[in-house]
């Protein structure tokens, strides 16, 4: 479903390496963790996919399409297909967890009817339904990660990519956090998650990537946090 | 499409409300710059009055002799017709200029005896004319002087002229309108510059704070159309407000000095902005609308590249 091949990224000299030569695949309904030091690659892997960056070299591919070949206006399009979540939520601030959750849909022109029908059902999936008309300022940090997870999963996307949505979490909040991530892809979404965290890596038990240095040092299917 | 327009006014609307603060910021400054468009508007329109008052009081006014044949007079009448420069020629005979006299003496005794002992008109004809500019009042001069040194010395027709007396009155006051019309120009074009450009940096800092949404919009896969409509909307709003704040600050300003530009200027600038409302009112308008369009768009144009 997701092709990594031969993909490099070098800002400004060669000196300065932020992924050398990956290349991997993950296959529809996955669920990969990708783990690694600060400044390993991970956040970066993560932008090619979305095409927030380019690969200097190598290419991407979701499904037969080749990311960095998508015309600029067609971009839109294609990012509706991957849902995102990050460590800092980056939810809309002027507006209230409902409404962070229906714009997803309303810039994908989903019907109002649409929207009344399945931003309550994201909401109840990650368990906030009583805090719908909350502002993100009157909401925890797990709260709103939560809500970010909710918008993410709204429009029905192949794919989640959650760059570490549990870095800002108390331990409570990060295993709320990641069951609700299992059971996304237990309905069938892929799941490319990466992060620092040991104990969510043993406890999902799920296929790990390590990275270090731009390069992929390990690739294990069901495996643990050992760097 | 017609969902995505309707979700683009209300974001528009919405943001608007809910970032009051720098709405309000962003209207003042505007409210400052279109003040100042509104009243280079009336300045330049009562400087343009009084230059034009002044001019139209500027005449020449040749005297006949008393004993000059009407038939004579006619005949210079026609000749100076027929310059380029001459916009008007006023004929008034003994007999007017008699009248008149009566008129605006009649209850003065003094006079009116004086005028009985007399006995006979003393009164000259003459004829008041007009130039189409200032500036061509001596050419029209100079060809009346050419003529009275052709009379005949015993019998002359022209008796006196009287625009040398005035000339450098007037040429003073044109050169001083003139001069203070284009001080006040240069001026007021360096206040609008001014605060255009402060409108212009106030709505980019106001769309600078929302830097960080215009990117999460594009994770969530919005087009740039759908992110851009609302700041568009809201930048439309800036100026519609504005302009309407303006005008309202003018109106007490203009009735209070409406008289006294009636006085001064011989132009009544209370009754030129109640007559020319909606002109003025779509030019401030108008100004402040595009005014904050191109701020947004200009603003927002700088987050949307990828």
């Amino acid at each position: 479903m997701i092709y990594f091949d031969k993909v490099s990224k070098h800002y400004n000299n060669r000196n300065s390496i932020a992924i050398e030569d990956v290349t991997f695949q993950v296959a529809p309904r996955e669920f990969v963790s990708i783990v690694g030091h600060s400044g390993a690659g991970k956040t970066t892997l993560l932008k090619m996919l979305i095409a927030e960056d380019r690969p200097t070299a190598g290419q991407v591919f979701f499904e037969s399409l080749d990311v960095h070949q998508i015309p600029r206006t067609k971009l839109p399009k294609y990012r509706r297909k991957i849902g995102t979540v990050f460590q800092d939520f980056k939810l809309l601030s002027h507006k209230t967890a409902f409404e962070n959750i229906a714009f997803a849909m309303e810039a994908n022109g989903r019907s109002d009817e649409e929207i009344e029908e399945n931003v309550p059902q994201a909401l109840a999936l990650v368990d906030l339904e009583p805090k719908a008309w909350n502002f993100p300022w009157e909401l925890s940090g797990g709260e709103k990660q939560r809500v970010a997870i909710a918008r993410a999963i709204v429009n029905q996307p192949d794919i989640i990519i959650a760059d570490e949505p549990t870095g800002n979490l108390d331990p409570i909040a990060t295993y709320e956090v990641v069951q609700i991530l299992k059971k996304i892809n237990d309905l069938g979404t892929t799941v490319i998650m990466t992060t620092h965290n040991k104990g969510v890596i043993d406890e999902l038990g799920r296929r790990v990537i390590t990275m270090d240095e731009g390069r992929i040092v390990r690739d294990d299917v069901e495996g643990t946090y050992s760097l | 499409m017609l969902t995505s327009f309707k979700r683009v006014m209300k974001a528009g609307f919405v943001g608007f409300w809910r970032n009051a603060f720098v709405s309000i910021s962003a209207i003042f400054v505007m409210v400052v710059t279109l003040f100042v468009v509104g009243s280079v508007m009336m300045v330049d329109k009562l400087l343009g009055a009084a230059l034009e008052n002044v001019q139209s009081q500027v005449d020449i006014n040749v005297y006949m002799a008393v004993e000059a044949e009407e038939s004579d007079i006619m005949q210079l009448k026609t000749i100076l017709q027929a310059l380029p420069e001459v916009r008007e020629i006023v004929y008034t005979s003994r007999e007017d200029a008699l009248q008149s006299f009566t008129e605006r003496y009649r209850g003065d005794e003094t006079i009116m005896r004086g005028l009985e002992e007399i006995g006979e008109n003393p009164l000259r004809a003459s004829l008041s004319i007009r130039a189409f500019q200032t500036g061509q009042y001596q050419g029209i001069d100079s060809f009346l002087r050419e003529q009275r040194a052709t009379e005949d010395l015993q019998n002359p027709l022209i008796d006196e002229l009287n625009f040398p007396r005035n000339q450098e009155a007037i040429d003073r006051l044109t050169a001083i309108i003139g001069a203070v019309e284009n001080f006040s120009f240069v001026a007021m074009i360096v206040l609008v510059i001014a605060s255009v450009l402060i409108t212009f940096n106030t709505i980019r800092l106001a769309i600078y704070t929302t830097r960080d949404e215009i990117s999460v919009m594009r994770l969530v896969g919005a087009s740039n159309s759908f992110i851009r409509g609302p700041f568009m909307l809201q930048g439309i709003m800036y100026g519609v407000v504005a302009g309407v704040i303006a005008l309202a600050m003018m109106y007490p300003i203009i009735v209070s000095i409406g008289p006294q530009t009636e006085m001064f200027f011989g132009f009544n600038l209370y009754n030129y902005f109640v007559n020319d409302f909606v002109n003025i009112f779509l030019i401030l308008v108008g100004s402040g609308v595009a005014l904050g369009l191109v701020s947004s768009v200009s603003a927002v144009a700088r987050y949307l590249k990828v």
